[in-house]
Parts: structure tokens; C-alpha cells; sequence
């Protein structure tokens, strides 16, 4: 549904955008992950066709958006970063318009109004100014204007900012309704939303991507070694060196002690799962086990040390580049 | 079309939603009222003291002493109000960020363009459209030809567009509205006085300057004479700043 191949754009010396390549499937959802400034803003307009790039193509719904742009943008929906409201208008008149300019035809407007300012529950600020709205219904509001013309493919530039808990969680239901009939990147700097968003993320580090794959598998992938944490009630007795001797352990460091209850992290071999043996082993040794779970790197730490790790491999090239 | 027309019907009404529209065609109609008022009283003094010396009614004539120096105030007060309506409409745009809307819709630069173009120039009309309750208080009361007036509105939205299409295009180079404003004032303002400089010479610097003026090229209109070469220059001085316009928005697409 979207293809990017090769996508660059420099403004004079500075590439904001540095040879980035992604596909989209139809009806998925896919989650633009990055530090503020890496290019996130930069990719969605050139995939809207706000601004041409300085290399590379960029397929939507089937038209080429250099090419084509009037049929790409026909099948696009589009939530900038500030929902681009006009403040002098009512939410109605605002939407009339832009249903005019996205091409719905004049029969079928009134019902596509009213449809989606209910599903993007804004009907009760109908004849409100957009002046006058809070930042909640703004960005609702940008998100109908984004939704009105049934667009192929939808693209949201961090649709949650500025919202409260309660409106995070409403939109982020939406987002997932609407995948399916469209597809969908959205960007945010907020990992908990990719993961309970996205089918599959992207990161995006100073212009380029670091990593494409899902939440999971990102997750897997960086965790390296299996590690568990163990929590056992020893009566005293040193447990430690009982642990490391349980088949495939191949570290375990003391966590925590509260008096006789000790937190023990136990690393293993990848892939081999070594459960089974580390509870029985704590069992017949006639500790109390009081804990035992996986330790995942969450995707905050992922996120961290793929543009960090990043970040350590550029410093040099600059420095000489600077000098 | 429906493009074009759905974008200037929002900017139209953009205008009356915002207190611009108001300012402009009350102080229009103010200073309109005025020039009225005071050109009516010397004409009647004119008109009195010639049928003194018993030269007759007939050798003073209402469309040239009387409507002739309205409108070419009217030409003045436009240096001060058009700038007014063009300095928001890409500044504005670009400012609130639906510059980001328009542009990531399925309408060409040259639609947003013209929409926003006959946009002004409604509201140009409707601000003229004010003069018409005076002059037809006049076709009431006197006998004025109604030819002459006719060629001298055609006049006036011609000059009217050739201004508000360099004041589109000077709003798309700023987000401040009152840098357009002053730029878009003094750019008119040259436009008007560019014929000074040449006529202390002669030959072909005083010809071109002259033709340059926006103003030169007015006032045949006021006497009921439609000239292709004035109709042309205003048409080319519309195309040359909706061209401008659009190559500036296109302009600032690349440059992000």
C-alpha cells in the first residue's frame, strides 16, 4: 500500500532524511518511532506530497506522489503535527470545506459529515468555533479532517500529543478500528503506544532507519541472553552458588535482599529455557520460591540503545567532518 | 473549478468572519462618503457660478467634473485598503499550519492560487458595490451617462486585480501579517510613482516608466474609453503576480 525506496531530503548541507526504505501492507498499522528531530515530521510530508524529496521515490496507494500527486493525495488523509485548523470557523463549516477540497461529492457530504464527526465523537462541538475548542477536540478534529474523504491510507503525525490519559486511550481505539479498512503510520516519540498500536515499527535515528520489525520481535531480538529473575526465601543459606550449577546457567548476580529473601538475576543460554530446572532446583533445596519471571528489555530500553548505539557510531564522523 | 470556488467562497467568508472585512469597506464607505460629499459641493458652486456668466447648464457635465475626481481619490484610498485584504491570506495559511492542509489536498498550487485571488476580489467588489447606493442617489437627482461609469468600474477592478495579485504573492513570502502589509503598501506605492522619475527626461525612460505606472494606465476609464492597450497591461500585471505566487508557494515547498 505504501512503498518507500531509497527516500532522501537534504535541506542545503543538512540530510534530514537519509536514504530510508519501508514497505506498508494494506491494512496495517505501522508505528514511526524516533527521537524529536530524526526526520519523522520530514517523511510523513513527503509521503503527503507536501514537500517533494531530494531523492528516492515513494509509492501510495498505488500512485507515485511525485508523479501523481493529485491521485496519491485523493487516497491520503493527513494529521499534521498541529491540526490544521482555520480558527474563524465552526467545526461544521471547517469540515464542509474540507470535503469539498478532498473531492467527496456534493451528494453524498452532509452524510459523511455527520458520520464521522460520530465516530470521532465531535458532533456536540458541531457549531463550536475552532478557536474556541480544547486541545482534545482539536486533534479530534484534525483526525475527522484527516478521515473525512475515506482515505486509502492515513497518515498521523503523533495523534496522542497533548491528550489526557482518558483521550489517549479513546484514540488509540480509534486508530486500531480504522486499521483494516485503511492503513496507517503513524509517528510518536511514546513507545508504549507502538507497542499497543502497531503491527510492525519502525526507528528512525538522526535521518535513518535503525530497525523494522514488530514490537515483539524487536523485543527478542535485542534481549540477547535469556535472563530470569528468581526470588527465593533461603532461610539464610547461600543460594547462589546451588543456582549457577542448574544446567545452562551461565551467570546469576545477587538482585536484591530483604533479611532472608534474596532477588537473584539468572542469565542463560539463548534459547534454551531453563525454567523447569531452576524452580525444581529451589524446591528440593527447601527454599521458599516466591518469585520466578522472564526479565524482558522493554522498548523503552530497545528504543534507547538502538539510537544511542546509533548516535556512538556517528560521533567520530562528525567530529572529522567538523574539523 | 469546484476547487477554485469552494477555496474562495472560504475565503470570503474568512473575511467577514474575521473583523477585516468590516474595517475595510466601513473605512471605505466613510472616506467614499467624504470624497462624495465635497466634490458634489464644488460642482454645484461650479455649476451655479457658470450659470451666472449665463454659459448653461449644458457645459458643466456631471461624469467629468464631478465622478472624473471621485474615482481618482477612490484610486487612492485602494493603496491603503487592498494591502489590508491580501496580507493574511498566505501569511495566515502559513502561520496556523493549514498552509499544510492545502497543500496535502487533492487541489493544484495554481487552484489554491486562483481561489484565493477571486476571494480578494469579491471582497473587492463588494466594497465597491458600496459606491452604487451614491450613484444611484445621483441618477435620481441629475442626469450622469451611465457609459462612462460603466468603463470606469470595469477600470477599477482591473486596477483592483493587478493590486491584489502582487499583494497574493508578497504574502507568501512572510508569516507576519504587518510585514506584508507594509511591503505590499509600499510596493503599490512605487507602482504609482515610478512615472515621476522619467518624466524630467524624455525618450524611451520616460516611456517605459510611464507605461509601468498602475496609475497612467487609469485614468481613460474615467472618461469611457476602453483601451486594449491599458486592458492589456492590467491582465499581464494579474497574470504576472498570480504566476509569482504560485512559483513562491512552490518555491517554499522545496525549501521545506
Amino acid at each position: 500500500m505504501i512503498e518507500v525506496q531509497h527516500l532522501t531530503k537534504r535541506y542545503g548541507r543538512f540530510t534530514a532524511v537519509d536514504d530510508v526504505s519501508f514497505r506498508v501492507e494494506r491494512g496495517e498499522i505501522l508505528g514511526f518511532l524516533g527521537p524529536n528531530g530524526a526526520g519523522k515530521t520530514t517523511t510523513m510530508r513527503i509521503l503527503t506530497g507536501y514537500m517533494p524529496a531530494t531523492e528516492g521515490k515513494a509509492i501510495v496507494a498505488g500512485f507515485d506522489v511525485f508523479d501523481q500527486p493529485i491521485e496519491a493525495k485523493r487516497r491520503t488523509g493527513y494529521l499534521p503535527e498541529t491540526p490544521p485548523l482555520y480558527h474563524d470557523m465552526t467545526v461544521a463549516d471547517y469540515l464542509s470545506f474540507v470535503a469539498k477540497i478532498k473531492g467527496v461529492p456534493p451528494g453524498e457530504r452532509k452524510e459523511r459529515i455527520r458520520s464521522i464527526m460520530v465516530k470521532t465523537r465531535i458532533d456536540d462541538v458541531a457549531s463550536k468555533l475552532c478557536s474556541r475548542l480544547s486541545k482534545g477536540y482539536k486533534q479530534r478534529v484534525g483526525l475527522a479532517q484527516a478521515l473525512i474523504h475515506n482515505p486509502d491510507v492515513l497518515i498521523l503525525d503523533e495523534p496522542t500529543a497533548g491528550l489526557d490519559p482518558k483521550q489517549i486511550i479513546e484514540t488509540r481505539q480509534l486508530i486500531k478500528d480504522l486499521a483494516g479498512d485503511h492503513t496507517i503510520i503513524l509517528s510518536t516519540h511514546i513507545l508504549p503506544e507502538v507497542s499497543q498500536t502497531c503491527q510492525r515499527v519502525v526507528i528512525i535515528s538522526k535521518g535513518r532507519v535503525v530497525a523494522v520489525d514488530t514490537p515483539d520481535n524487536l523485543t527478542a531480538r535485542l534481549r540477547g541472553s535469556e535472563t530470569l529473575y528468581v526470588q527465593i526465601d533461603a532461610g539464610g543459606t547461600d543460594a547462589l552458588a546451588s543456582l549457577g550449577r542448574v544446567a545452562g546457567v551461565t551467570r546469576v548476580v545477587e538482585a536484591d535482599r530483604r533479611s532472608s529473601i534474596v532477588g537473584y538475576e539468572v542469565e542463560s543460554e539463548q534459547g534454551r529455557d531453563i525454567r523447569r530446572d531452576l524452580a525444581r532446583t529451589v524446591v528440593t533445596s527447601g527454599w521458599g520460591l516466591l518469585e520466578l519471571r522472564p526479565m524482558r528489555m522493554s522498548l523503552e530500553e530497545i528504543f534507547l540503545s538502538l539510537t544511542t548505539e546509533d548516535m556512538a557510531h556517528e560521533q567520530p564522523v562528525e567530529e572529522t567532518a567538523n574539523a | 473549478m469546484r476547487n477554485i470556488l469552494a477555496i474562495a467562497q472560504k475565503e470570503l467568508k474568512s473575511y467577514f468572519a474575521s473583523p477585516i472585512a468590516y474595517i475595510v469597506i466601513g473605512l471605505f464607505a466613510l472616506f467614499y462618503g467624504y470624497f462624495y460629499a465635497v466634490y458634489l459641493q464644488v460642482f454645484l458652486r461650479d455649476s451655479m457660478s457658470m450659470g451666472q456668466m449665463g454659459v448653461g447648464a449644458q457645459a458643466v457635465n456631471v461624469n467629468q467634473q464631478m465622478l472624473r475626481p471621485v474615482l481618482q481619490n477612490v484610486t487612492v484610498l485602494l493603496l491603503f485598503v487592498l494591502p489590508a485584504i491580501t496580507m493574511r491570506t498566505y501569511a495566515e495559511e502559513r502561520r496556523s499550519g493549514t498552509i499544510e492542509l492545502l497543500l496535502t489536498s487533492p487541489v493544484s498550487d495554481v487552484q489554491i492560487v486562483l481561489g484565493k485571488f477571486l476571494g480578494a476580489l469579491a471582497l473587492y467588489g463588494v466594497m465597491m458595490a458600496v459606491t452604487l447606493v451614491h450613484n444611484g442617489v445621483l441618477y435620481f437627482f441629475g442626469h450622469p451617462e451611465w457609459k462612462p461609469i460603466l468603463t470606469s468600474y470595469f477600470g477599477l477592478m482591473l486596477l483592483g486585480g493587478g493590486f491584489l495579485s502582487l499583494g497574493l504573492f508578497i504574502s507568501t513570502l512572510t508569516t507576519n501579517q504587518i510585514v506584508a502589509y507594509i511591503a505590499t503598501f509600499s510596493t503599490f506605492l512605487m507602482l504609482w510613482v515610478i512615472s515621476w522619475i522619467g518624466s524630467f527626461s524624455s525618450g524611451m525612460f520616460t516611456d517605459v516608466t510611464a507605461y509601468m505606472s498602475i496609475i497612467e494606465h487609469f485614468d481613460d476609464f474615467t472618461k469611457g474609453v476602453i483601451d486594449t492597450t491599458h486592458v492589456i497591461y492590467y491582465l499581464s500585471l494579474i497574470t504576472f503576480g498570480l504566476f509569482l505566487t504560485a512559483r513562491s508557494v512552490d518555491t517554499e515547498r522545496w525549501r521545506g
